[in-house]
């Protein structure tokens, strides 16, 4: 059931940068809230989530750029003068004031405008301070929002987390904003009470009626309370949609792994709606330029297990972990790992086939800087990477490390280390591969599959023989396709980086 | 081999024994001279001499109504300097806490800097100091002088306490407040003010009671024209050798500054139960 939104929007911001000394923290954000809509900014710590809510809050100035509050610019208003009020991370209640005294807080400074008729009838308009009674009423209205009735009296310093919590939103509702931030509200509750409070929020979002602005870096919090995710990285917007498009239509690698679990690979579009990646080619719905170099990611709950015949791919379980609900695998194809989701569980060394459906194969444009390969290092301290075996520099894998005479690796602390057959990751620049114009002198050889002139060099693709693997290069000079080459890569451009996170 | 092990008790004997020596004991011989007087027909013996129990000390204390006026000058002499080094500590310890100025910790260094140096010291530089803009010589600023050696004297054991917990006011507080529709001046007076108590009554705590005593300060600056209690005191006992008065004297001094912090205290208690340097209530 898709809710009807409000197109009316309540907040605007408008190229907004915000740069602490050197970095920036907020980097040309661009977004608008609707009104009483439920907005979420996701993201790890440190991608400007929390500075862009400060500043529509009016804690931190941008930079540069506008926020647009009703049309109006608010961009340089102070706090107290937005109508808009915050949930802090940490409640941030006054410890020297009782649970009434922190509620009433935001109303004993409203003033009001009243309308008197005096004596000789003329309508005079006075600004006064709300009434006791008043304030006592709308108290515990918002107390009773938060299912804390008869707390009025407490102090604070004696209430639970959650309790705590309740407060502050209460303290912040209580004064009927147009908009409420919360900044990670449910951040230091356990994981029980977390969930509790997020439908419970939910609820009062959807009984009071007013905007949210919610930042969070739990990703399932966000798909489960709001309407929009605002998915940022490094300052940036990455992504802003419903929860289900950013689930299943993830504009890149990051998102995609950011929000849920998946297989993320480096694929090549090998034609129409075909993409190579685990060295297999798979049918997919998305239309891509042939050769382009793409992120393939799939879903673990998206990857099938069939019979041996109807797989496209075949593996070994290496590992398979109940979860509850469904048992969560990862299978080994060659020297890729691909996580399974599924409710039968396969034993650890089953060799099993799978299946991905087209539509399940999200592809998405890859900013393509660098040739990066999968690789290990073979005996001989080199690398083992797209059909060839390249000299290499293996001490730049543990810094400050030096090789002895037998060709153990010495770390900086002078633990011995056998590289043998470590898996690593490869990169090389476009312009660092030189290409040789016969195939036995390089150290990988392969055909030329594509030149494409850019302006003031050509790119070019190299396919080697075996495992298909490309090398992207960038040349002053013309080859031809189907060009036999190899190609040299210098010892000093090959950079290497430990899989670590990958290894079990 | 046997490890050793102490109960939280025994490790509490060493400190038992330090109050006892140091604490306990001299108060109640204090409390003893106070209440006696030299008399040859005595019940018993102090320090070789015979003395029965008396208020004659006190008596005689107020009885003079020249003591009276020192007990007054004292306490004048101590509120005006607390009430002195506050106004110019709280904004400075405020500055010093919040802003970027005392990144390394190098301005609170420099104001707290001169607690290192020798107090007699200081207090004659700042004599000179005082000779040489002329108010020294001035009888009629003697008071004044005297005030402003013991706010240079005492202004960092105020400015620390309040530094302190300025330092761990939580800067989120002073969001919210501003968040619920407080302006900054209203911030301050609900939030920061009463949240930074505890600091100003230890900072009082640390000044008051020094500054009804440091006759240091009075001798050398007050040009002969200030006596505060301590002087008297201090003459009691090494001028006139009588330190039975000599100790009622120190006795009234004591009940004097029970009374002011008690009434200090019930001045702040109503938002701050629990808070810092009450726990001394």
């Amino acid at each position: 059931m898709e809710k009807v939104m409000s197109k009316q929007k309540i907040i605007e911001i408008k190229d907004v940068c915000k740069a602490y000394d050197d970095t920036l923290a907020v980097e040309n954000v661009n977004l608008y809230v609707r009104k009483g809509e439920f907005i979420t900014f996701l993201g790890p710590s440190g991608c400007g989530k929390t500075t862009t809510l400060r500043m529509i809050a009016g804690f931190e100035l941008p930079t540069s750029g506008t926020i647009y509050l009703n049309g109006q610019d608010i961009t340089n208003l102070p706090p107290h003068e937005r109508p808009v009020n915050t949930v802090f991370q940490r409640y941030a209640l006054f410890p020297h004031l009782n649970v009434y005294e922190n509620i009433a807080y935001g109303l004993k400074l409203k003033r009001v405008k009243a309308t008197y008729v005096d004596k000789k009838g003329r309508t005079v308009e006075k600004i006064e301070k709300l009434s006791k009674k008043e304030i006592d009423d709308k108290v515990s209205k918002a107390l009773k929002i938060v299912d804390l009735e008869e707390f009025e009296r407490r102090s604070v310093t004696t209430l639970s987390g959650g309790q705590q919590q309740r407060i502050a939103i209460a303290r912040a509702i209580v004064n009927e904003p147009e908009i409420l931030l919360l900044d990670e509200p449910l951040g230091a509750l356990d994981l029980k009470m977390r969930k509790d409070m997020q439908l419970e929020l939910k609820e009062m979002h959807k009984k009071l009626g007013i905007t949210f602005i919610y930042v969070t870096h739990d990703q399932e919090e966000a798909l489960t309370m709001s309407d929009t995710v605002v998915v940022m990285k490094d300052g940036k917007i990455q992504q802003i949609g419903t929860p289900q498009d950013i689930y299943n239509e993830p504009v890149n690698a990051f998102v995609a792994d950011f929000i849920g679990e998946s297989n993320i690979y480096s694929g090549t579009v090998v034609g129409d709606k075909k993409v190579r990646f685990i060295n297999k080619v798979f049918d997919c719905v998305d239309e891509f330029e042939i050769n382009e170099k793409v992120d393939v990611v799939v879903r673990p709950e998206d990857v099938k297990i069939v019979k041996e015949e109807k797989g496209k791919v075949s593996g070994v379980i290496s590992s398979c972990i109940f979860k509850g609900v469904h048992y969560q695998m990862t299978m080994m194809v060659g020297r890729s790992e691909v996580v399974i989701q599924s409710t039968k569980g396969y034993e650890v060394g089953t060799k099993v086939s799978i299946d991905i459906a087209p539509q399940d194969i999200h592809i998405m444009h890859k900013e393509f800087v660098s040739n990066v390969y999968d690789g290990y290092i073979t005996k001989d301290n080199k690398v083992w990477f797209a059909d060839g075996e390249f000299e290499c520099d293996v001490t730049q894998l543990y810094e400050g490390s030096h090789l002895d005479d037998e060709g153990y690796l010495i770390t900086q602390d002078g633990e011995q280390i056998d590289l043998n057959g470590v898996d690593v990751k490869v990169e090389v620049g476009l312009k660092d591969i030189e290409i040789i114009d016969n195939d036995t002198d390089g150290d990988a050889c392969g055909s030329i599959i594509s030149i494409v002139y850019k302006g003031d060099h050509y790119q070019i693709i190299i396919r080697t023989d075996d495992e298909e693997e490309d090398f992207v290069c960038d040349t002053e000079y013309v080859w031809n396709e189907n060009d036999r080459v190899s190609v040299k890569i210098p010892k000093d451009k090959i950079k290497l980086k430990l899989k670590t996170e990958d290894k079990k | 081999m046997k490890s050793l092990r102490f109960s939280r008790k025994q490790l509490g004997i060493p400190y038992a024994l330090f109050l006892l020596i140091f604490v306990i004991f001299p108060l109640v011989l204090i409390i003893l001279y106070a209440f006696t007087k030299v008399d040859p027909n005595g019940s018993f013996e102090l320090s070789g001499v015979k003395v029965s129990f008396s208020l004659a000390n006190f008596i005689d204390f107020f009885s003079k109504s020249s003591n009276i006026r020192v007990l007054f000058i004292s306490l004048g002499l101590a509120v005006v300097t607390t009430v002195i080094c506050l106004l110019i500590a709280y904004p400075l310890a405020y500055i010093l806490a919040r802003s970027n100025f005392n990144k390394n910790g190098v301005m609170l260094l420099l104001f707290v800097l001169p607690m290192w140096i020798n107090f007699v010291l200081r207090t004659a530089a700042m004599k000179e100091l005082l000779f040489a803009i002329g108010m020294y010589s001035s009888n009629k600023l003697s008071f004044v002088n005297t005030v402003i050696g013991m706010v240079y004297d005492y202004l960092p054991f105020v400015i620390l306490p309040l530094y302190t917990v300025m330092i761990k006011l939580d800067k989120s507080l002073l969001e919210a407040s501003a968040d619920l529709g407080a302006k900054p001046a209203s911030t301050f007076f609900r939030i920061t003010l009463p949240l930074t108590v505890p600091g100003i009554v230890s900072a009082v705590t640390m000044v008051f009671l020094p500054t009804t005593t440091s006759y240091v300060v009075s001798d050398t600056l007050g040009n002969g024209n200030v006596t505060i209690i301590g002087k008297i005191i201090e003459s009691q006992f090494s001028t006139m050798f009588d330190w039975h008065a000599g100790s009622a004297i120190a006795m009234v001094l004591l009940v004097v500054i029970f009374i002011t912090m008690f009434i200090t205290n019930k001045f702040t208690d109503d938002d701050n139960t629990q808070a810092r340097g009450n726990g001394l209530w």
